[in-house]
């Protein structure tokens, strides 16, 4: 099978994550869209691997996995303490950065 | 290794300010001593200076040279021109002169409770730190007239407006220090306006100080002007001119040039006399001064391409500064407005690019210092005996206090560049210089002799003669300490007019010097060109 | 003996030093050392002339260098002194009219709390006065310039408590002001011509320069000469000078400063010999303000301000004949001379009956004084004489000289300026005879004096403070007055026969200032009798018109030229209208302009950056998901950028 079809899906994956994380209120599913989004990364990061025959995309995945998986605890650690505090998960509701 | 005597020269000051601000506040009046000692300190290694220097000899001299900041080249790089150790000599000679001037100018404020209580008032003022960041303008003012390096030029150029920022907005006239309001935001406005706009000329000039290493790769006054005559140095034309314009902008604000002027009449008004005095009769030389140095040395091409815009905006300063000068209403802005057209008269001098014109801007610099001093520190005096700084408050003056009266014309006599006192050497030697290269220039700028007389005298017909005012009755005349400080002055005016070649003598050799960097000769007298 | 030179100005800036400096403590004997030191300076000036006498005329020129003054590349100012002739006519009459005016000044300003300053200033003046005669360059001459700007500036206010006084100091220091311009434009041209500005280099390679760059010196130096003359246009000041003590009229505003014009051009004659074109304007220059003069004379009923206008309308002489050339020259210092002695006798007559009569100086308000004042009259009466011309007296000679000159010049030219200068000797006459019939003939008007009117410019303080209102007593002044007035009186007598007869005065100043008969058309004895004539209508005119009926106490209001006259031809009301008036709003309009304009420029930046940085702040609005499309958008267009460079 042609690798470059890999590329198209990552490309296809990574739009429905960005599309979520623009459009959707809930903390969570944006969440779960951002985590989308770098898993389309690191499919591309494999197929590139893939193409031009060395390891190194493979490593970046890894470091991705890493990486992703240290925001999840954060991530999900604060969206649980913004719950509890403001019994919603919509980000709208937390937009206390502006000046 | 000789002793380093451009190091002590502005060390002594800058320990002294260290010194001073270290006195406990209850020895107010020991740290006013300190201060004015330290300054004499600094007054008489300057006049070693002065001895030790050869107007014969090299062109910089009791030069020290260290290495500083190794990967940039940045060296501790010193040395002293004709010009340089002139000016030294009347930054040193004017600060002792200040600080007598302002000796009551940063006492805690007099309130019905008495002078102790003032802490408790809120209206707190530390005097030693008056006293302390005088003296560090000094230190910083005398080094970068020594400093031959031009990153070590550009930190002082910059670092000086630190101090001068708490003066102008710190201490204030004493006549408006108590709780207007509206007297302390004129002050804060008139302290940022004058660090704004020196920063902006700081900035851009930074960026053309690092241009001129990118082109030269080095820092080194000596070493650049060297590779260029070498010819091993070449800039190309546009670099030239931007790096000049880069230079020549940061200088322009400081000396001040229209129209980047209008900083000075706010700063000028807002702070103390001897501060005032301090602005425009020292630190705004070091602008001036630094075109003389860094522009016409750096970038001769580019300053003889510029200079006839350069002498129409100067011709503008001269006439504009003396009829806005005119219009004032404030003693102490029209000082100012006539500043910026003496400044106009420096500038004019410089870029006529001739022997008498920079011969002439350079005594115009000694000289306008010493009258300006004159005029503003009587002024000073005469404001903070009625607490008013508008013309309008006085009248009959002359009557009351005559010494006052007579010293303060003196002053105006010397602003108006009377034959016989010092600035007239120095305006008629500018006038004749910028004519002969430029006769249009040099007989519009004459007009500013008589725009000077009106404004000279309109102030002094207003303030002194006519009618005793009420308000002036019984108003005392000068004290000794005031005399103290005006006599010399007045002294020294009356020298120089007369006899200025001591002077001349020193500065000669510098503006030949100078002459020959940008290559261009005085041009011939027209009977001589046709024999 | 060259050494004296130097002295010789050295001795009243000494004075001057110490009466400034001196505080109270020299109240009691000020005016005793200024006196002296003024004498001594005197006695220096006839030592040096009896010893430049002793040497014959071609060597009699004494140079004296005394110091390097500003020495720098190309550019050489000495101070350095030259006394040739020319000059020694000055210092004799500054020092010796100076020094009597001193003696003068003792009693006349006797109750003054100021004396000491005053004598002060006057030594100031003297020593500025002969520094400006003695200079051997134009530069150092111009030192002295505007010295005596100064002096006579600190002089007319001295009574700075009038705020007419402060004003009028201010005006005559500002119009003289214009006038230093010109000749320090003179100086730049000398100097980018000769490379020099000393008389010797200048004066000697005249030839070598062009007509152009010479017609540009002479022109300049004309200018400085009308400034400090008093000539028209720069004429307004001397009027409103009157304001200063009479002592200082008679000395600055008539017998020396003022002269300094026609000494400035007789100095340069070898620039105005050499081109023509500048004579023609000096002589119109001369000819306006003769007429100008003569004709404000007549019209003023205050009796410095018509000696005033007569003082302007001779210096109108002496310029017309400096612009005549070497026909002139002599004849304009000769007149110059005389003129010193007689018209400061004048002054300080004037200054006499003023002293006698409260200060009042009115004339309108005198009348039928000589019964009471017989020296003032007498001496007054022979400074009378002497200048409408009357026969064997001093300015009979000296001015029939220059119409005879006039006459000389040949052409119509000469005819115009002979006639025009006829005219004026009539007029001189009609306006001197009137001065002289109201104040000391005719019924005793100040006898009813009623309020005093109240609008009467230049009245001195003190008619305003005291006495006004009281019946003036006329009485004769103290000696220390009178005897300076008898001597000046002597001088106007003789001056000119000693003068004239045998062309003693030619001789002497023919080496420096050189000499042409010309070729009158007319008769000298024609030039005599006409003038005579002249002489004769205005006194019989003068004598109609005031000595045969009463003269109103209140002055008519006149035909339109008197009115004119009454207010110096409305130069003043053009002054105030284009210049004060003018200057004021241009002044403003660039007050207002350097705040809203130069100054908005930066504060509209510092505005519009702030305005910016508010509108950026609202991007920041808190929403994560917004931020999120920045990003995204961020993205896209750096890849889309990326992309579109690799394309290209």
């Amino acid at each position: 099978m042609n690798p470059v079809n890999y590329l198209y899906l990552a490309a296809l994956l990574f739009t429905i994550g960005a599309a979520g994380v623009l459009i959707r209120r809930n903390a969570i599913v944006v969440f779960m869209c951002v985590e989308l989004m770098l898993n389309a990364c690191n499919l591309a990061f494999v197929c590139f691997s893939r193409l031009h025959g060395n390891l190194d995309g493979q490593i970046i995945a890894f470091f991705t996995m890493v990486v992703a998986a240290a925001e999840v605890v954060v991530g999900l650690a604060i969206i649980v303490s913004l719950f509890r505090s403001r019994h919603s998960a919509s980000v709208d509701d937390a937009s206390l950065m502006k000046l | 290794m000789s002793f380093p005597l451009l190091t002590a020269t502005a060390a002594l000051p800058a320990l002294g300010a260290i010194a001073t601000a270290a006195v406990p506040a209850a020895r107010r009046t020991a740290a006013k001593w300190l201060a004015l000692l330290v300054s004499v300190g600094t007054l008489v290694l300057a006049a070693i200076q002065l001895v030790r220097f050869e107007p014969g000899g090299a062109r910089y001299q009791l030069t020290e040279s260290h290495a500083w900041i190794k990967d940039f080249g940045v060296r501790y790089e010193l040395g002293v021109d004709g010009i340089g150790v002139a000016l030294i000599g009347l930054t040193a000679l004017l600060i002792p002169f200040i600080i007598a001037a302002g000796w009551h100018d940063a006492d805690p404020l007099e309130t019905s409770a008495g002078p102790d209580s003032s802490f408790a008032a809120g209206r707190w003022r530390p005097t030693q730190g008056f006293f302390a960041l005088i003296l560090a303008v000094e230190a910083m003012v005398v080094l970068s007239f020594e400093a031959t390096d031009v990153f070590l030029f550009y930190i002082l150029f910059e670092a000086m407006l630190i101090p001068m920022y708490f003066l102008i907005g710190g201490f204030g006239d004493r006549a408006h220090a108590q709780g207007d309001e509206a007297a302390a935001t004129q002050r804060s406005y008139a302290a940022v306006k004058f660090l704004l706009y020196n920063l902006v000329g700081g900035l851009i000039m930074l960026a053309a100080v690092i241009g001129l290493y990118v082109v030269a790769g080095s820092f080194s006054l000596n070493e650049i002007a060297a590779a260029r005559a070498s010819g091993s140095l070449h800039m190309a034309t546009n670099t030239e001119r931007l790096l000049f314009l880069g230079f020549f902008f940061a200088f322009a604000v400081k000396a001040p040039l229209w129209p980047l002027h209008t900083w000075l009449p706010n700063a000028m008004g807002e702070a103390t006399a001897p501060v005032a005095v301090l602005i425009t009769a020292v630190v705004d030389k070091v602008g001036t001064f630094a075109m003389l140095r860094f522009c016409l040395q750096l970038f001769p091409e580019a300053s003889k391409w510029a200079t006839p815009v350069i002498v129409v905006l100067a011709v503008i300063s001269i006439i504009y500064g003396a009829l806005l000068a005119v219009g004032q209403r404030d003693i102490k802005r029209l000082v100012a407005y006539a500043s910026i057209s003496h400044f106009g008269f420096i500038i004019m001098g410089i870029f006529a690019m001739t022997s008498q014109g920079q011969s002439g801007a350079t005594l115009y610099m000694v000289n306008h210092g010493i009258s300006t001093a004159a005029l503003m520190l009587v002024a000073g005096f005469l404001i903070s005996r009625r607490g008013s700084r508008l013309i309008s408050d006085y009248g009959g003056v002359q009557k009351v206090a005559p010494v006052l009266a007579g010293t303060f014309l003196i002053g105006g006599l010397a602003t108006l560049s009377l034959p016989g006192l010092a600035p007239f050497v120095s305006e008629f030697l500018v006038l004749v210089g910028t004519f002969s290269r430029y006769p249009a220039a040099g007989v519009v700028a004459t007009l500013g002799i008589v725009l000077a007389a009106l404004y000279v005298l309109v102030l002094y017909q207003r303030t002194m003669t006519g009618p005793v005012k009420a308000e002036v009755q019984g108003m005392p005349d000068l004290k000794v300490r005031e005399l103290l400080v005006v006599a010399p002055l007045i002294g020294l005016l009356i020298f120089l007019g007369v006899y200025p070649k001591p002077l001349t003598d020193i500065v000669n050799p510098a503006v030949r010097q100078t002459m020959s960097d940008v290559q261009k000769k005085d041009p011939n007298p027209v009977v001589e060109a046709a024999k | 003996m060259d050494n004296l030179i130097a002295l010789l100005i050295a001795a009243p800036l000494l004075g001057a030093a110490v009466l400034l400096c001196g505080g109270r403590k020299l109240d009691k004997a000020g005016h005793w050392l200024g006196t002296l030191l003024a004498g001594a300076s005197f006695v220096i000036g006839a030592v040096l002339f009896v010893d430049m006498l002793g040497r014959s005329a071609d060597h009699r020129t004494v140079t004296k260098h005394l110091f390097s003054w500003i020495p720098v590349e190309g550019f050489q100012a000495d101070v350095g002194f030259q006394l040739d002739q020319l000059s020694m006519t000055f210092v004799l009459l500054i020092t010796g009219v100076g020094t009597l005016i001193h003696i003068y000044s003792i009693g006349y300003m006797e109750h003054d709390e100021n004396r000491r300053r005053f004598f002060g200033y006057l030594n100031l003046f003297l020593a500025a006065m002969l520094l400006l005669v003695l200079a051997d360059n134009y530069l150092l001459l111009y030192v002295g310039w505007e010295g005596v700007g100064l002096a006579s500036y600190l002089l007319i206010g001295f009574w700075q408590h009038k705020p007419s006084a402060a004003t009028a100091a201010k005006k005559a220091f500002l119009v003289n002001r214009v006038g230093d311009m010109g000749l320090s434009i003179a100086i730049m041209v000398m100097f980018t011509t000769f490379g020099s500005f000393a008389f010797s280099t200048v004066l000697g390679e005249t030839g070598g320069a062009s007509s152009g760059r010479n017609t540009a010196i002479g022109l300049m130096l004309l200018l400085a000469a009308c400034g400090k003359s008093a000539q028209v246009p720069l004429q307004s000041w001397l009027g409103d000078a009157m304001e200063g003590p009479t002592p200082v009229s008679a000395l600055i505003h008539a017998a020396t400063m003022v002269t300094a014009g026609v000494y400035l051009i007789t100095r340069s004659g070898a620039i105005f010999n050499a081109v023509p074109d500048v004579q023609t304007v000096v002589v119109i220059v001369g000819t306006v303000t003769l007429l100008f003069g003569a004709i404000v004379g007549c019209a003023k009923d205050d009796i410095k301000k018509a000696l005033a206008g007569s003082t302007m309308s001779q210096i109108g002489y002496m310029v017309l004949a400096t612009g005549l050339g070497p026909i002139g020259y002599v004849f304009a210092i000769m007149h110059l001379v005389t003129h010193g002695f007689f018209k400061a006798g004048l002054f300080l007559g004037a200054g006499s009956v003023m002293h006698g009569m409260n200060d009042e100086v009115d004339m309108r308000r005198y009348g039928g004084l000589r019964k009471y004042m017989p020296v003032t009259f007498v001496t007054f009466g022979l400074g009378y004489l002497a200048i409408i011309g009357f026969p064997g007296l001093s300015g009979f000679f000296s001015k029939d000289k220059i119409i005879e000159a006039a006459f000389a010049k040949g052409g119509t030219e000469g005819w115009i300026l002979g006639a025009v200068t006829l005219l004026g000797a009539a007029i001189t006459a009609y306006y001197m005879t009137r001065v002289m019939v109201m104040t000391f003939f005719g019924e005793e008007r100040w006898k009813h004096a009623k309020t005093p009117a109240p609008d009467q410019p230049g009245v001195e303080p003190a008619a305003q403070t005291h006495g006004a209102h009281d019946e003036p007593h006329p009485h004769e002044s103290p000696k220390s007055m009178t005897i300076p007035m008898i001597v000046l009186a002597f001088g106007s007598v003789f001056a000119g026969g000693i003068f004239g007869i045998g062309d003693r005065f030619v001789k002497w100043l023919e080496p420096v200032t050189s000499f042409d008969h010309g070729n009158s058309p007319v008769a000298e004895w024609t030039v005599t009798a006409a003038t005579i004539v002249c002489l004769l209508i205005g006194v019989g005119l003068a004598v109609a018109q005031y000595g045969r009926k009463p003269v109103p106490a209140v002055a008519p209001r006149g035909s339109l030229l008197t009115r004119a006259a009454r207010r110096d031809l409305l130069q003043d009301d053009f002054n105030h209208v284009v210049l004060v008036r003018g200057g004021e709003h241009l002044t403003r309009s660039l007050v207002y302009l350097d705040h809203s304009l130069v100054d908005g420029v930066v504060n509209g930046t510092a505005a519009s950056v702030g305005g910016l940085s508010g509108r950026l702040r609202k991007l920041q609005n808190g929403f994560a998901r917004s931020y999120a499309v920045s990003m995204f958008g961020g993205a896209v267009v750096i890849i889309a950028a990326t992309l579109l460079m690799r394309a290209v």
